[in-house]
């Protein structure tokens, strides 16, 4: 009962924060604020109680539409509550990254951030195939707004490219949805969109490719993944701050989830034929994403080339089939979106100084806003894999478990990390360092409000990067499940 | 069948006619614009409410009414839809008389004469009352179109549709007569060639071929769509509601009654050939509507897209025809309220104004310009596009249920191509909507609160259903099933 609770709370505070425009402008970013605040803690309070003997922190089973067997069923384990977590958390994030960038129609604007959250905490914990696309779709449609009302100059084209890509892929997974929820019935007599009876359905080897097919592609556009990526660094670039922080913190994640949650146990045999597929898709995002975040002039650019990179290791990990590999992955996602969201606050905290993007009109930053320069380099070395922040334990177990299953392209996964150094430093010393750009004569360094969230932010990376073992003992019991391990 | 029966089972037919006769008299004796919108307003509501004491008369199926009608509890369905949507044009129809029109009253009596007819077909199973509920409807649609007597567009569109439809109404009447020739028999159910002769298969062939062709020209499907946006363009924004909507339902109630109760779709050249009218349907209508700067001309082409959807509905009826009815009645709900949504923003938004304002550069900043009208709108193409937190998006599952519950694999993928560059453009009506309005873009004042209201309304069910759409889907189950398929 507590995550629907959660979710209408969000739905709730939207339109309280909405109307409260009319009272002071600045209400509804106070009303975000402490939703997100209070939501959070909320999420920590059941997360110290404990789970269940069945493993479960939450669990809500009722009738939605009988005619087809559909429930509201929104189940909270191990997994769905580390992201839930980190979607409340960095909610924190987006409101205050974007406390004064917002001019207009402040209201709306928290309305949106708030019921994407909403949709996304809906993702996190959908049982029910049926509500879990819903979830799926309505996330999209306030991030639309995000990007459309409150983006920079090419916002038409950007908003419209990522709808189209998660929309299109998505009416794949729809197909998949209905016609696998329909050979159960025809084989089982029961119509049902229940995620527990539908992972164990009878289907022959075809069927089975051609459904996991539809939900890999919907999966792998929204990670994304190398060839569907491209309309991730538009959307990126043109996002307001809290649409990027988001975009990259936390919708990017609903593909991983959706792989390790869906693809994988629901489509077993298929899946473990396509590993090197999976694989292969995986290595190319990193070294492609990587070659690509090198040639960005564009801050901002730069940052979403290296998320399709780190999700590389992700697919990698995933499709290396072991309880190490989906470790792996699943501390790459929570790590990864704390380090990209901390970074792409600071772009936007830049454009809002600078009024660029561009690299080249910075320079020498540093001696200008040295918290900032520290700040950057922090999640810089955090993303580029340095030891002891979260992305390192996670690329590195991701690599362990790869390793076992082909040299060949651990190999060249592990050549990514090498290529993540160069972007990331380049990406360090073309703003921060250097001559100090003598346009840039003054420049207003982070105050209390942003260092808090930054600080925030590096003691989730440093407890990730030194006591992983808490994430790891969580998600242990969920993985011969979520691999189908016979033992 | 006793005589009691048949008229309790005719009752909203009865009323109908009643209330249109009043109307008529009323009009005739004195011309008072409040009194016959009032009296049309009444009708209306009574109409729909008088199929409650009408169920009851159905007992377990239904009743048969000389040779010519079958009334059933899908008939009743689909009366009251179409009944709820005369009540909306009605009220958003007399604002718009109210404010641009000299002679207003006899809007009413056409619309009550289309309402009629368009409720005789859902009932229909014999080809003359077919033609019957199509004449009656087209020809009071031919005066509505043409309604504002000063301007140039809708007299051109109302001249294009009476040539138009009366060419789909011939091929219509031939492919009937050839039918007739080949079976003997001019109900639906005997429309089958009596003997096994290879002549009467010919006829029989031919004539589907014809008479397809004439629904596909009523429905505006693909290659017979070329009057939709035309017609669409040029008429009275509330007359075009009443035709995307009202006038397609209906023959689609008609034709599923002829496929279902003829078995039409047995024979592999009608589904082969549907199948592929369905698909261009889907493809062509979606790829003009990119093209369109007009709203209207966009949502023309964007109907044309929907009623090649609907036809995987009526392709399913072969194998589950319980399922073909719950999809199209379904779908018709939230087509019928998005369609009427949109034009009616058009509608409410150009009442003040001489020239409509259809362009979709005139709903520029419509959200923050005039918030209601411009977040019904925006609902509106979220849920034609088929997303969720609307009906649309439920109206596109139960197609991609039905599809392949038939196993139509061919129209699912014409669907999944058709929906995904619909959305490019019905995401261009949102985008444009939410802009920024430009600094000399005046706020939109004076707009009547009814029709506003209506919008709302409309609007609200809309989501009301796209979030729990499970009352409405028990409906629309239990009826058709206590119908018998």
């Amino acid at each position: 009962m507590s995550v629907m609770l959660l979710i209408l709370l969000l739905l709730g505070a939207g339109v309280v924060a909405w109307a409260s425009e009319r009272v002071n402008t600045t209400l509804p970013n106070w009303i975000a604020l402490i939703t997100f605040v209070a939501t959070t803690l909320w999420v920590l309070v059941i997360w110290f109680n404990g789970p269940d003997t069945a493993g479960l922190y939450a669990d809500l089973n009722c009738e939605w539409i009988p005619r087809f067997g559909i429930y509201l069923h929104l189940e909270v384990d191990a997994l769905s509550l580390m992201l839930i977590g980190l979607t409340t958390f960095l909610g924190i994030v987006a409101v205050v990254s974007s406390w004064t960038e917002t001019k207009t129609r402040h209201g709306f604007f928290q309305f949106n951030i708030l019921w994407v959250m909403a949709g996304v905490v809906g993702v996190f914990s959908a049982f029910d195939l049926f509500l879990f696309f819903f979830f799926w779709e309505v996330m999209l449609i306030p991030m639309y707004f995000l990007i459309a009302i409150w983006g920079h100059e090419d916002k038409e084209h950007a908003s419209m490219k990522f709808f189209l890509f998660t929309q299109i892929s998505g009416l794949l997974m729809l197909v998949a949805i209905v016609a696998l929820v329909w050979i159960n019935f025809n084989i089982s007599g029961v119509l049902t969109f229940d995620y527990d009876v539908l992972k164990d359905a009878n289907l022959d080897s075809t069927t089975s490719r051609l459904l996991m097919l539809g939900f890999f592609i919907a999966f792998i556009t929204k990670l994304p993944s190398v060839p569907v990526h491209t309309w991730l660094p538009d959307a990126h670039t043109q996002a307001p701050t809290a649409g990027s922080v988001i975009l990259a913190g936390i919708l990017l994640k609903t593909g991983a989830y959706g792989i390790i949650r869906f693809v994988v146990p629901m489509f077993n045999e298929a899946s473990r034929e396509f590993w090197i597929w999976g694989m292969s898709l995986g290595v190319v995002s990193i070294l492609y994403g990587g070659y690509l975040a090198y040639s960005q002039t564009d801050f901002k650019r730069l940052v979403a080339y290296s998320s399709i990179a780190h999700m590389g290791f992700i697919l990698v990990g995933v499709y290396s089939f072991s309880k190490l590999g989906t470790q792996g992955a699943i501390i790459t996602m929570i790590a990864h979106g704390f380090s990209t969201a901390a970074l792409f606050m600071m772009a936007g905290a830049l454009q809002e100084r600078l009024h660029t993007r561009e690299m080249s009109k910075m320079g020498g930053l540093w001696v200008r806003a040295p918290r900032m320069g520290a700040v950057t380099m922090f999640f810089v070395v955090a993303s580029v894999g340095m030891p002891g922040l979260g992305n390192f334990i996670g690329e590195f177990l991701v690599l362990i478990a790869a390793f076992k299953k082909s040299v060949v392209l651990t190999v060249f996964a592990a050549l990514g990390i090498v290529v993540a150094a160069v972007y990331g430093l380049s990406l360090m010393q073309r703003s921060f360092q250097g001559i100090p750009n003598p346009d840039v004569p003054k420049m207003q360094d982070f105050a209390f409000r942003e260092m808090s969230v930054m600080v925030l932010l590096m003691i989730a990376l440093v407890w990730v990067g030194i006591y992983p073992q808490s994430l790891l003992q969580m998600t242990a019991p969920l993985l011969p499940g979520l691999l189908r391990l016979t033992s | 069948m006793k005589l009691a029966t048949m008229f309790q089972a005719g009752l909203p037919y009865l009323v109908l006619t009643g209330g249109l006769l009043v109307v008529m008299i009323g009009v005739a004796i004195k011309r008072t614009h409040a009194v016959a919108a009032v009296l049309t307003i009444v009708t209306l509501i009574a109409t729909t409410l008088s199929h409650i004491v009408a169920y009851s008369a159905l007992g377990d199926g239904a009743v048969q009414i000389d040779p010519m009608f079958k009334i059933n509890g899908v008939s009743y369905l689909f009366n009251i839809l179409f009944l709820l949507a005369a009540l909306v044009v009605a009220f958003l129809g007399s604002e718009f008389l109210n404010r641009q029109i000299r002679f207003k009253e006899e809007f009413y009596l056409l619309l009550l004469c289309a309402t009629l007819g368009s409720l005789v077909l859902p009932a229909a199973v014999h080809f003359a009352s077919l033609i019957l509920g199509l004449e009656i409807v087209g020809i009071s649609l031919y005066a509505m179109i043409a309604y504002p007597e000063k301007a140039r567009p809708p007299l051109e569109a109302g001249l294009k549709y009476l040539v138009l439809s009366g060419v789909g109404s011939t091929a219509l009447l031939f492919g009937m007569a050839m039918i007739y020739a080949g079976s003997g028999s001019m109900e639906f159910a005997n429309s089958l060639p009596s003997d096994g002769s290879l002549e009467g298969q010919y006829f029989y062939l031919i004539g589907n071929a014809f008479f397809w062709s004439g629904i596909a020209f009523k429905l505006s499907l693909v290659p017979f769509h070329i009057w939709t946006p035309d017609v669409y363009h040029g008429a009275p924004s509330i007359v075009t509601a009443f035709l995307a909507t009202v006038s397609k339902g209906a023959v689609f109630a008609v034709v599923f009654r002829y496929a279902i109760e003829g078995n039409v779709l047995d024979s592999g050249n009608v589904q082969f050939a549907l199948s592929v009218i369905a698909c261009i349907s889907m493809v062509i209508g979606n790829l003009l509507a990119l093209l369109q700067t007009n709203l209207k001309r966009l949502l023309a082409y964007s109907s044309i897209a929907h009623m090649g959807y609907l036809l995987i509905a009526l392709l399913v009826v072969e194998s589950n025809s319980a399922l073909g009815y719950e999809t199209v009645i379904l779908y018709l709900v939230g087509y019928f309220l998005m369609t009427l949504a949109a034009f009616g923003v058009v509608s409410v938004l150009s009442m003040n104004q001489e020239q409509e304002l259809d362009t979709i550069d005139s709903v520029s900043g419509l959200l923050w310009r005039q918030p209601i009208a411009g977040a019904v709108l925006i609902v509106s193409a979220i849920s034609l596009a088929g997303i969720p937190l609307t009906i649309g998006f439920f109206a596109k599952y139960y197609l991609f249920y039905a599809g392949i519950d038939g196993g139509m694999w061919t129209l699912i993928g014409a669907l999944v191509v058709g929906s995904a560059i619909g959305i490019y453009y019905y995401l261009r009506i949102v985008f444009t909507a939410i802009k920024r309005p430009l600094d000399d873009a005046e706020a939109m004042t004076g707009l009547p609160w009814t029709g506003l209201g209506i919008l709302a309304f409309l609007g609200l069910c809309m989501l009301a259903f796209g979030i729990y759409p499970t009352h409405l889907i028990d409906l629309i189950q239990n009826v058709v099933q206590a119908s018998g398929f």
